[in-house]
C-alpha cells in the first residue's frame, strides 16, 4: 500500500514537472521568432509609435526572463538580472488565472479562441476513434482466428498499408472520391452532420490499422490459453468462445493503446483539420496562428494540445494499472 | 528474411537510385511552368502528367525523392548518434544521471506529440539567421585550420566558400533541426535499455577486472553488443522522417513551395479544381510517399522478426 502511494506521488510529481517544462519551453519559444514579432505582425510600414504601443500592449517591451544577456553600446553581451518583473513570470501568473494572453491580430483573449475550437477537435477525435474500433475489432478477430491463411496475410498487408498512408494522402483521395466524383458527402468545412464522416475516417484510418494488428496478436495469444480449451470442451460455439471469452481478455492491451492514441489523435488532427477545413484547434494553430504569425495563438494552441496529450497519457497509465493487477505488482 | 522485407529492400534501392541520379532520370525541368500544358493526364511526353501550372509531375516526383532521402538519412544519422551517446551514458552510469535523463529529460520529450513539437519549432526558428551564423563560424574555423595549422593560404581562399544556405536553405535546415530534436529520444531509450542489459554480462565484468577504463568498456565492449535494436529503430526512423518532412511541407511550414517536395506537391494538388481536372497530380506524389514509407516499415518489421526469433512464430 505504501509502495502504491509512493508510485502515485511520483507519477503526479513527474506530471507537474513535465507540464512546467512544456509551459516554459512554449514561453521561451517566442524568443526565437524571426526578427521582431511587432514588425512581423504590423508590417514594415508601421510607425515607431505603433510598434512601441503594440510591444507595450503585449508586454514585448519587458524582459523575457529573470535574467538575460543584452548587448551594450559596443555590442558586447553582459549578464543582467531583471528581477521578478518579467514576461515569463507574467505568463505563469496569467496561466494560473486561466488567461493565455490576447491574440496579436484580433485582440481577442486566446482562451476564448481555444474554447471555441476545442469541442470540434474532441468531437473529431472521438468519432475517429469509434470508427477505428468498429473497423479494427472484427478485422483483427478474423485475422487472428485464421492465422497464417491468405485472409490473415492480406489483412496484415492492408493494415501495414493503412499505417503507411498518411492522412494528407488518404484525405484528399477521399475528397476526390466522395465529394468530387460521387458527390455523396461534403468535402470541405462544416455542413451538417455528414461533414464529420470524411475527416473522422481520414484521422481514424491509421489508428484502425494499428488496432487491427494489436487485436490480431492479442487474439492469437489468448486462443492458446487453457481457458479457451475448457470453453471449447464445454461445447460452446466458436463465436461465443471468441467474442465472449477471448476478446474480453484480449482487449486489455488494446484499451491502453486507445488511451495513448487519443492523445495522438488530438495532435494528429492538425493535418486532418487542414485538409477538410474542420474548425478545430489544429486549424486555429496552422491558419490563424502560424499562417498569420499570431504568436500568442501559437503558444496557446501548443500548450493546450500538449497538455491534453500529457493528461490523456497519464490517465491511460493509471487506468491500465487499475485494470491489470499484474502490472501493479511488477 | 520475409518476402515483404525483400519487397521493401527493392523499393528502397529504387528510391535511392532515383534520388542519386535524379538529374539524369528527370525528363523535364522541375520549375518550368507552362499554362498551355496544364492538367494534362499521363502521356508519352509527360509520364505522370502535369500539374495546375503545367509542371511535369514525373520530374518533380523524381527530385522529391532527393529531399526525402536527404531528410531521412541526415535525421536518422544525427538523431541515432545523439540518442546513442545520451542513452549509453544514462544506461551505463545509472544513479542520478540516469534518473535525470530517463526520468525527466526523456519524459519531457515524449510528453510532446512529435509532430506538434516539430511544428512549433519550425514555426519559430529563424532559418536564415541560424544558417548565416553557422556559416560564419564554419568559415572562420576552416580558415584557421587551413591557413594557420596546415599553411595552405591559397587553398583556404577557395575552400572556405561553403555555402550552407545553398545546401540547406529553403526550409530544409529547420526541418532537419526540428526532426532531430524530436527524434533522438527514441534511440536513446532503446540504447539505454540495451546498455542496462549488456553491462551485467560476464565479459563486461571481465573487462572491468582487467582494469579497462569506463570509456573503453562502454565504447568497445558494451555498445557494439547493444546496437542491434538500433537498426530496427533506424529503419522505422527513416519512414518516420520521410513522413514528417512531407507532413510539415504539406502544412506549409516545411520546404518552401517551388522546391519539389512530395508534401508540397500534395498541398498544391488538393484544391477542388485541381482534384477535378487532374487527380493524378495528387496520386503520384501520394503513391511515392506511401511506397517509401511502406518499404521502410517492411524492412523494419522484417529486421525486428529476424533479430527477435520469438516473434517469428506469430
Amino acid at each position: 500500500m505504501k509502495h502504491k502511494l509512493f508510485g502515485i506521488i511520483r507519477r503526479a510529481g513527474l506530471l507537474v514537472l513535465v507540464v512546467w517544462t512544456v509551459v516554459s519551453l512554449v514561453t521561451i519559444l517566442i524568443e526565437l521568432v524571426p526578427g521582431d514579432p511587432a514588425i512581423a505582425v504590423l508590417g514594415e510600414q508601421a510607425t515607431p509609435e505603433q510598434l512601441a504601443q503594440f510591444r507595450a500592449k503585449h508586454g514585448l517591451d519587458r524582459p523575457a526572463f529573470l535574467f538575460g544577456f543584452p548587448r551594450d553600446e559596443n555590442s558586447q553581451r553582459h549578464f543582467r538580472w531583471y528581477g521578478l518583473s518579467n514576461r515569463y513570470d507574467d505568463y505563469w501568473v496569467a496561466i494560473l488565472h486561466g488567461d493565455l494572453g490576447t491574440s496579436f491580430r484580433t485582440d481577442r483573449p486566446v482562451v476564448d479562441l481555444i474554447l471555441e475550437r476545442y469541442p470540434a477537435t474532441i468531437e473529431l477525435a472521438i468519432v475517429a476513434m469509434l470508427i477505428a474500433v468498429c473497423i479494427a475489432i472484427p478485422l483483427g478477430v478474423i485475422a487472428g482466428k485464421n492465422r497464417g491463411t491468405l485472409i490473415d496475410n492480406s489483412l496484415s498487408v492492408i493494415a501495414l498499408v493503412g499505417i503507411s498512408l498518411p492522412g494528407f494522402v488518404i484525405g484528399p483521395l477521399l475528397v476526390y472520391l466522395f465529394a468530387v466524383k460521387l458527390q455523396w458527402l461534403p468535402g470541405y468545412g462544416l455542413e451538417g452532420w455528414q461533414s464529420i464522416i470524411l475527416p473522422a475516417f481520414t484521422l481514424g484510418a491509421a489508428l484502425s490499422a494499428i488496432l487491427t494488428r494489436m487485436v490480431r496478436s492479442s487474439v492469437i495469444e489468448e486462443l492458446s490459453e487453457g481457458y479457451v480449451r475448457t470453453a471449447r470442451a464445454k461445447g460452446l460455439s466458436e463465436r461465443t468462445v471468441v467474442y465472449k471469452h477471448v476478446l474480453k481478455n484480449g482487449l486489455i492491451p488494446v484499451v491502453t493503446v486507445l488511451g495513448l492514441q487519443l492523445g495522438v489523435l488530438l495532435a494528429g488532427a492538425i493535418i486532418t483539420e487542414k485538409i477538410f477545413g474542420w474548425p478545430g484547434l489544429g486549424l486555429l494553430l496552422v491558419e490563424d496562428g502560424i499562417g498569420k504569425r499570431d504568436y500568442s495563438v501559437v503558444q496557446g494552441c501548443v500548450l493546450t494540445i500538449s497538455t491534453t496529450y500529457i493528461l490523456a497519457n497519464t490517465l491511460t497509465d493509471v487506468v491500465y494499472r487499475w485494470l491489470d493487477p499484474r502490472i501493479r505488482v511488477s | 528474411m520475409s518476402r515483404l522485407s525483400i519487397i521493401g529492400i527493392v523499393i528502397v534501392v529504387v528510391f535511392v537510385l532515383v534520388a542519386i541520379f535524379a538529374p539524369w532520370i528527370a525528363t523535364h525541368d522541375v520549375g518550368t511552368t507552362n499554362l498551355a500544358v496544364r492538367y494534362i493526364g499521363p502521356s508519352a511526353a509527360h509520364w505522370f502528367g502535369t500539374d495546375s501550372t503545367g509542371r511535369d509531375i514525373f520530374s518533380r516526383v523524381v527530385f522529391g525523392a532527393r529531399i526525402s532521402l536527404e531528410v531521412g538519412i541526415i535525421v536518422v544519422a544525427v538523431s541515432a548518434l545523439v540518442g546513442t551517446l545520451i542513452g549509453a551514458v544514462a544506461g551505463y552510469y545509472g544513479s542520478w544521471v540516469d534518473r535525470f535523463l530517463s526520468g525527466y529529460v526523456f519524459n519531457v520529450f515524449l510528453a510532446f506529440p512529435g509532430l506538434l513539437l516539430a511544428i512549433a519549432l519550425v514555426a519559430f526558428v529563424n532559418e536564415q539567421q541560424m544558417l548565416g551564423y553557422l556559416e560564419s563560424r564554419i568559415d572562420y574555423l576552416l580558415e584557421i585550420i587551413l591557413s594557420k595549422f596546415l599553411g595552405l593560404h591559397t587553398l583556404s581562399q577557395y575552400l572556405v566558400e561553403i555555402r550552407l544556405t545553398e545546401l540547406f536553405g529553403g526550409g530544409l535546415f529547420k526541418i532537419l533541426l526540428a526532426l532531430c530534436i524530436v527524434g533522438w529520444v527514441g534511440y536513446a531509450r532503446v540504447i539505454r535499455a540495451q546498455v542496462l542489459k549488456v553491462r551485467e554480462y560476464d565479459f563486461v565484468q571481465a573487462a572491468r577486472a582487467l582494469g579497462a577504463s569506463n570509456m573503453r568498456i562502454l565504447f568497445t565492449h558494451i555498445l557494439p553488443n547493444a546496437i542491434q535494436p538500433l537498426i530496427v529503430q533506424a529503419s522505422l526512423g527513416m519512414a518516420g522522417a520521410v513522413l514528417s518532412e512531407a507532413s510539415l511541407s504539406f502544412l506549409g511550414v516545411g520546404i518552401s513551395p517551388p522546391t519539389p517536395s512530395w508534401g508540397v506537391m500534395i498541398e498544391d494538388a488538393r484544391d477542388l479544381s485541381t482534384l477535378q481536372a487532374a487527380p493524378h497530380a495528387l496520386i503520384f506524389p501520394g503513391l511515392a510517399i506511401a511506397l517509401t514509407v511502406l518499404a521502410f516499415n517492411f524492412i523494419g518489421d522484417g529486421l525486428r522478426e529476424y533479430l527477435d526469433p520469438r516473434q517469428r512464430r506469430r
